[in-house]
């Protein structure tokens, strides 16, 4: 696989997925879908952002190319709804972009990179409900890295990647990084990452990200 | 950014570009079934009126109000303000009841300045004399990006000509203008009658000019203010039909403006004097508009101020996915 070298921050991390990879479990997630809500039917993807969205987009495309019908994507943003607000400066919105039809007696498909705590599920619920009722929400991730805090689990996921908490789990995606790959390497701040005052530096922030989902 | 509110001026690029696309995110939450965020539970949000207003107060109380903050409204008629009681001692009532924001408007230029040194919470200037008016020149300044800068996610108002009309003296309203539109990077012009124009008016960075006609023709942007009589102490022009005739904006006048220029007031109108009621309520105002965008943009302004630990920071280097933070 082409090694995401070169950039400085990604020193020390080891590729766990490489494109094709990537490309595998995502058209592996698009069947599961097709075959348990039957042929996708009234389904709707939402993607997290920032990564979840590319992903929903990516097995929206490839739901349509199986069952020549499109599917809805799009995004629902949880950042009013964290419970982590507190903890750290106010941060900017990412985009909710619901499908014209909306969510309403939909089956929604929650879709993100990373699986850790659950916090961001959680958040997600919560914002799906001031949204609309959908029938039932199910979970897509790429990657599940263990730890939860919360009773949640994924109904399709691309990877179990059994971790320690002092690792970092990046994703990368064509869309936002300009290729596609999951790393895993060492924290390098010490211990902090999970209560919410871990570093802040823009380059440790992407993999703070992968540190939670 | 900053912990309070009290300028535009105060405000840099970024912390303005912030503040306007978290505001075009929010004004979506207007067209949900549940207009509600969870968002700022358990935070108090006072306002603190010691003069008249409708609208502003109404708006901030429902941004507060969507963000799910407690909103306390104080009023100086009826309070103890009627009674003698000084705006530090109220300061100090407002800091025993745990008011995390205080959105504050007086008559006297300075309040809330002095304010923000003797409460803890966030103080957000609503209007101090014929100071500044913040808020109010963020909405403006939001209505101008979503009427005329196409997708704006991140845009400024670069080379966007405004033209700000009539009572430039009194006016907080164009002094905030005047400061928030030239940091986002629009070509302001200020016309009135030489008897409204403050003093010290050369050192604002924008330009001057007495004739109303000749400025409509090349601005894309008009924005009438209200003739304030309650402030008008002195004679500023010799009658109200003459200002109106000069300086109000008419059917005849807006024949000048080019196709796409849009026409602002902040309100409340004198209808009849600085704008015509045809010209107020015709497809190119964004009057009505602007009360709903007041909306977004304080719930922006209060977010930022109050939803996280510390204000925001707006993030020029950090990647997108800076923003998803640690924990969740």
């Amino acid at each position: 696989m082409s090694m995401p070298a070169g950039s400085p921050a990604l020193a020390g991390y080891k590729p766990v997925l490489d494109a094709a990879d990537i490309g595998r479990a995502v058209t592996r997630i698009a069947h599961e879908i097709l075959e348990r809500t039957r042929g996708a039917e009234d389904v709707i993807l939402l993607g997290i952002p920032t990564r979840g969205v590319p992903l929903a987009g990516r097995l929206a495309r490839c739901i349509e190319q199986v069952e020549g019908r499109p599917v809805p994507a799009g995004s629902v943003d949880i950042t009013m709804y964290r419970d982590d607000l507190r903890m750290r400066p106010a941060r900017a919105l990412g985009h909710t972009d619901l499908p014209a039809a909306g969510i309403e007696g939909k089956t929604v498909v929650l879709v993100d990179d990373v699986l850790y705590s659950g916090r961001t599920v959680r958040a997600a619920l919560d914002a799906l409900n001031d949204l609309g009722r959908p029938r039932a929400v199910r979970l897509a991730v790429l990657v599940d890295r263990g730890h939860r805090e919360l009773p949640i689990r994924a109904d399709y996921v691309g990877k179990n990647l059994p971790t320690s908490q002092r690792e970092v789990v990046r994703v990368l995606l064509a869309e936002v990084d300009g290729q596609d790959a999951v790393l895993l390497g060492e924290a390098r701040d010490q211990a902090g990452r999970r209560d919410g005052t871990a570093a802040r530096g823009s380059h440790e922030a992407p993999a703070t990200k992968g540190a939670q989902g | 950014m900053i912990r309070h509110l009290i300028s535009a001026g105060d405000l840099t690029r970024d912390d303005a570009l912030l503040i306007l696309d978290t505001a075009d995110e929010l004004a979506r939450v207007a067209d949900r079934p549940i207009k509600k965020l969870p968002t700022l539970r358990g935070r108090t949000v006072v306002n603190l009126f010691f003069e008249d207003s409708t609208r502003t107060r109404i708006s901030f109380e429902a941004a507060a109000k969507r963000l799910s903050a407690d909103v306390i409204n104080f009023s100086a008629k009826g309070s103890s303000v009627a009674k003698g009681e000084s705006l530090k001692d109220t300061a100090m009532t407002l800091e025993a009841m745990g008011a995390d924001a205080v959105v504050v408007r007086h008559s006297a230029a300075g309040a809330p300045h002095r304010l923000a040194n003797w409460v803890r919470g966030s103080v957000v200037n609503a209007g101090d004399g014929a100071h500044e008016h913040p808020t109010q020149a963020l909405l403006d300044a939001f209505t101008m990006r979503r009427r005329l800068g196409g997708t704006v996610t991140g845009q400024g108002l670069d080379g966007l000509r405004v033209t700000i009309v009539g009572d430039i003296l009194h006016s907080r309203v164009a002094r905030s203008n005047v400061l928030l539109l030239s940091t986002l990077g629009a070509e302001v012009t200020l016309v009135a009658p030489p008897t409204l124009f403050p003093v010290e008016i050369g050192g604002w960075p924008c330009a001057t000019g007495y004739d109303l006609d000749a400025a409509l023709s090349k601005t894309d942007v008009v924005m009438m203010l209200r003739v304030q009589r309650e402030r008008m102490n002195a004679a500023y022009f010799p009658s109200e039909r003459e200002y109106s005739r000069r300086y109000g904006l008419d059917a005849a006048r807006m024949a000048l403006l080019p196709e796409h220029a849009i026409v602002m007031h902040p309100g409340p109108m004198n209808r009849g004097v600085e704008i015509a009621a045809e010209v107020a309520d015709g497809a190119r105002s964004t009057i009505v508009e602007q009360v709903a965008n007041g909306v977004s943009v304080r719930m922006a302004v209060l977010y930022l101020l109050l939803g996280g630990l510390e204000p925001a920071q707006p993030a020029t280097t950090a990647p997108p996915a800076a923003t998803r933070g640690v924990s969740a």
